[in-house]
């Protein structure tokens, strides 16, 4: 009697307007996957990128009335706790989405321009970033797991997407075995985890250590810095980086993008609410690690970013180096430095993506033709495009009167209010530094010694990507106070 | 109180410009025509506030056109625009510049590109030396890398490139220092009041630091400024960049981007951290002092007519810094003067040199020999702005760098008197650089080059005319600067010397 009534399942109850935007991109990637299944001939490319805008923008709806919710009701959690609804996950999850809609414009493109025909990218693409929305909603180590999971089995595919280029199956090889690596690494830090708290839910780990005090906290210790290690290599944080400019140079151009501005998203929400709402309360154990990742992954990202003459390398160590700056963000540990990073992962996810759709523009049928001299005079032909590129680039080297300013600016106030003006220090040097590779392929843009060269061919769609990502870097660079209000409001609302 | 719409003009006239020079069609010279009309504004302009400020202590600061809007509370940042005798100068001088590097250095490459840049550089400018609050001061102060590096990239000369990166790098760098000494500051000042996070300058003049926190900042503050005024050791990017920069670039880096740098540790530096002065004083003088040797001796050695003048830039930027950082009235109110009268000289400096290069092609000093055969009046002219630049009695450089050197001997002796020996040597740099260039007989490319045409000396009577007035009559302009360099004395004072 007793057995039966213990084997009783307890059906969690589902608030499914927290579950909505993942159950769509899964139910979209199942929906093209079924066409393509079904279907006699491919599934016209048009129908696949229509379905996974439509995702996208649904999910830009749907955050409207989470937020409206969230504002009403405050933050909850649904499936035993296991998915949070807060204003966080909200702004994460637009920001996954509007990345999406954008990479999956310029793929588009791409894709007609190399005749790569069916909706084999969309599908991936789509199931990848529901991991990633899955991460920034998740309030559970298992479900992290699992959204980290998705997030990276979908990108491991795209990375070897382009069959005609050997150094991207190399490349995809490269991120399997790493990443695989990487999150053997951070199962075995949740289970560490698990055997020093007993849960595997944020907010219990969060509770239990608050209530009390560990006394041998070796296995707590291991357990975080495993947890850490599997985050670092995500964001591609020096020295777990290694990957990532091999990756980004194989990676079809378009794929890049989406590793760029996606996987961040959810790589950094995750870590966030891991660092802060779980194991806050350890705060001056983490924080000593974190000072040193960041400084290794400024000054290694902007100074080995110096010898690259490959843009997408190049581009693989300056989002190294922006990660540097997130992470700021995260070590201050406060409510300032999570709205921080949150800003700043917002403003520079559309901002990289309208970066690699130039890149993928100039690289050419091929993808191939992605040294600095292929920019050279870009600017004195094509102004709109060059100029468009310079913009983009300025703003992540953090000039003025772009959003990539305020960007810098707000994790590195949080930084020195947290007491790291040593850390901010650095940091901001390490930028001037950045500053040096961004300026030398503006130069190349500017150079007018290839004025002659061939134009390119700007798509309608790309073309749009392009301008939103500078619309974004001025707009916001002008005005950057409606959006540093909303993600300070989002982390207000950050649970717990 | 005069109304604050003046400023906006100031700041949104040339970059409405910059717009339109970009917006008309580039080969024909529109945009050029609508560069100068939109110079001739500004100066208007420019002139129009320095005839209306009032110079009158009103509780107990002499601000004047004033207005503050807050633009975005999160990051404190606000528009907050004022004039008081220390940057009004500065707002003249701006204007000058634009005008005059336009009028004087016409350049036909892509000429709509060059005006639009060259207009932004001056909006931001303006902005930076207007600004009243210290994050909207460092924000137009990085802004305006852009449009220089975009002018020395594109028009320089044959080692442009190296010489913009080179620029960018070094002030970039220097920034970073200044940026996080401001979010410190405003933290700092913010944790101490109500917890509004503010970046206005009356606001953190009341910030309470110790001595030692106060000392760090004003290093941070200072390496900026040092990087941009260029004070010794940070010179090293400007002979370079001002010698590969087009003429109209180096004008603006050395006549008036410089002064970002003086202006910036006069206000910022000195303004903010008082108790920081008796500290790092000493050091400053020296590093000042050590300058004026440098750039002097440099400036004997060089063979680039150019270049020759970017190093005596360098010196007369030492006295600059000495006359900022004694902390006697006479001094201060000498080194705002000389910030104007260093613009109004290297102004005719470089826009002569353009006007050679133009001519022989070459800026090097033996390439030219007697060139006051076939050009008298140009020769006449380089002479009126070197005797200024010397310290000739009557002109307008020698009232500056009196007053800076007894305010200097009053309160540091030592540092006064070694001091001098630079005016002495600038006398020797620029009397030799004349002889051989403009002295002996001109012979074949020199012998046959035309003298200055109508339109170039023209471009020149107002800088001889700036000069000679300000030698002879500064009364109305000293005027003007004394009461808020006042001002910023009683506010320094308890810390520092009183003289």
């Amino acid at each position: 009697m007793n057995l039966l009534t213990a084997t009783t399942l307890v059906v969690p109850s589902i608030d499914y307007l927290a579950l909505l935007p993942v159950l769509t991109f899964f139910g979209a990637s199942l929906v093209l996957l079924l066409m393509s299944a079904l279907m006699n001939k491919k599934v016209s490319i048009n129908w696949a990128t229509g379905i996974t805008v439509a995702t996208g923008v649904a999910t830009l709806v749907y955050a409207f009335f989470q937020w409206s919710s969230i504002a009403q009701h405050g933050s909850t959690t649904t499936v035993a706790h296991a998915i949070v609804l807060d204003g966080f996950s909200v702004v994460g999850n637009v920001v996954i989405a509007v990345s999406l809609i954008l990479s999956t414009l310029v793929a588009h493109d791409w894709a007609k321009r190399e005749r790569v025909a069916g909706a084999d990218f969309h599908i991936l693409a789509l199931a990848s970033s529901a991991g990633a929305l899955l991460m920034v909603q998740a309030n559970d180590l298992i479900v992290i797991f699992l959204g980290l999971e998705i997030l990276s089995i979908g990108l491991y595919v795209l990375v070897g997407f382009d069959r005609h280029r050997a150094t991207s199956a190399e490349a995809a090889l490269k991120y399997f075995l790493l990443g695989g690596f990487a999150s053997a690494i951070f199962i075995y830090g949740a289970a560490l985890i698990y055997g020093a708290t007993g849960s595997t839910n944020l907010s219990s780990i969060s509770y239990f250590l608050g209530a009390n005090v560990v006394l041998r906290p070796g296995l707590l210790y291991a357990g975080g810095a495993l947890l850490l290690i599997g985050f670092a290599f995500k964001v591609a944080a020096v020295p777990f980086h290694a990957w990532s400019p091999d990756v980004y140079e194989g990676a079809p151009t378009p794929v890049t993008g989406v590793m760029a501005s996606v996987v961040k998203v959810g790589a950094f929400a995750a870590l966030l609410r891991v660092l802060i709402s779980a194991l806050g309360t350890q705060l001056d154990t983490w924080r000593p690690i974190l000072f040193v990742l960041i400084i290794l992954t400024c000054v290694v990202g902007a100074s080995v970013a110096l010898v690259q003459r490959n843009v997408k390398r190049l581009l693989a160590y300056s989002s190294i180096n922006q990660a540097g700056f997130m992470l700021l963000g995260v070590w201050s540990g406060s409510a300032r430095g999570v709205a921080s990073t949150l800003f700043y992962v917002t403003t520079y996810a559309p901002v990289v993506v309208a970066t690699f759709a130039v890149v993928t523009l100039i690289g050419g049928t091929g993808d191939e033709l992605h040294s600095i001299d292929h920019y050279r005079g870009l600017a004195r032909r094509q102004p709109w495009l060059g100029g468009a590129l310079a913009v983009l680039l300025f703003s992540q080297l953090g000039a003025p009167l772009t959003v990539g300013f305020y960007a810098k600016y707000s994790v590195l106030a949080a930084t020195i209010d947290s007491g790291g003006g040593a850390l901010a220090l650095v940091a901001i040097l390490s930028a001037a530094i950045a500053a040096f590779f961004y300026l030398r392929w503006i130069l190349a843009l500017y150079g007018d010694d290839d004025v002659e060269g061939t134009r390119v061919r700007v798509p309608l769609f790309t073309g749009k990507v392009v301008a939103v990502g500078v619309v974004v870097a001025i707009l916001f660079g002008v005005w950057p106070g409606p959006l540093a209000t909303w993600c300070q409001h989002a982390t207000m609302l950050f649970l717990p | 109180m005069h109304s604050s719409i003046y400023l906006l003009l100031l700041i949104v006239v040339p970059l409405a410009g910059a717009l339109g020079a970009l917006l008309v069609r580039r080969t024909d010279g529109r945009a050029y025509a609508l560069g100068v009309a939109t110079a001739v504004v500004e100066m208007v302009l420019a002139v129009v506030v320095a005839l209306l400020y009032n110079p009158h202590v009103k509780n107990a600061h002499t601000l004047d056109f004033a207005t503050r809007h807050v633009v975005s509370a999160p990051f404190g940042l606000a528009y907050d625009v004022a004039v008081d005798g220390i940057s009004l100068l500065m707002v003249v001088l701006t204007a000058l510049v634009l005008l005059l590097a336009l009028l004087g250095s016409r350049d036909k490459r892509r000429e709509s590109a060059f005006v639009g840049w060259l207009l932004a550089l001056t909006s931001f400018t303006m902005a930076a030396f207007l600004s009243h609050d210290v994050l909207e001061f460092f924000i137009f102060f990085e802004l305006t890398l852009v449009p220089s590096y975009f002018i020395i990239a594109g028009w320089g000369g044959a080692q442009r490139a190296r010489a913009a990166l080179k620029f960018f790098i070094y002030t970039f760098s220097g920034s970073a220092f200044l940026f996080i000494g401001i979010l410190y500051l405003g933290f700092a000042h913010q944790h101490q009041t109500t917890g509004v996070l503010t970046f206005s300058y009356s606001a953190l003049q009341s910030t309470t630091m110790t001595h030692g926190t106060a000392v760090w900042l004003f290093i941070a503050f200072a390496i900026a400024f040092a990087v941009k005024s260029p004070i010794w050791p940070f010179h090293t990017w400007s002979p370079i960049t001002y010698a590969e920069a087009p003429t109209g670039g180096s004008i603006e880096l050395s006549a008036l981007l410089a002064k970002l740098g003086s202006y910036g540790l006069l206000r910022f530096a000195v303004g903010l951290f008082p108790l920081a002065l008796a500290t790092a004083r000493p050091v400053v003088l020296t590093l000042a002092v050590i300058g004026i040797l440098y750039g002097s001796l440099i400036a004997c050695a060089t063979p680039d007519l150019k270049r020759l003048v970017a190093y005596s830039s360098v010196a007369q930027l030492g006295f600059i810094t000495l006359g900022v950082m004694t902390g006697s009235k006479i001094a201060m109110v000498g080194a705002v003067l000389l910030m104007f009268n260093h613009g109004v000289i290297t102004i005719g400096f470089f826009l002569i040199i353009g006007f050679i290069e133009q001519r022989r092609g070459s800026y090097q000093i033996r390439d030219l020999t007697g060139l006051q055969g076939p050009a008298p009046v140009m020769a006449a002219l380089f002479t009126i702005v070197m005797m200024a630049s010397i310290g000739l009695p009557g002109l307008s450089g020698f009232v500056s760098e009196y007053l800076i050197l007894i305010g200097t001997f009053a309160t540091h002796a030592w540092w006064g008197a070694v001091a001098t020996t630079g005016v002495l040597a600038a006398a020797v740099y620029l009397l030799w650089a004349y002889q051989r260039v403009f002295h002996g007989r001109a012979e074949s490319a020199n012998a046959s080059i035309t003298d200055l045409n109508a339109k170039e000396r023209w471009v020149l009577v107002p800088v001889v005319v700036l000069i000679l007035a300000l030698g002879v009559f500064p009364k109305p302009v000293l005027d003007r600067i004394s009461p808020s360099v006042q001002v910023l004395i009683h506010h320094v004072a308890p810390a520092g010397v009183n003289k």
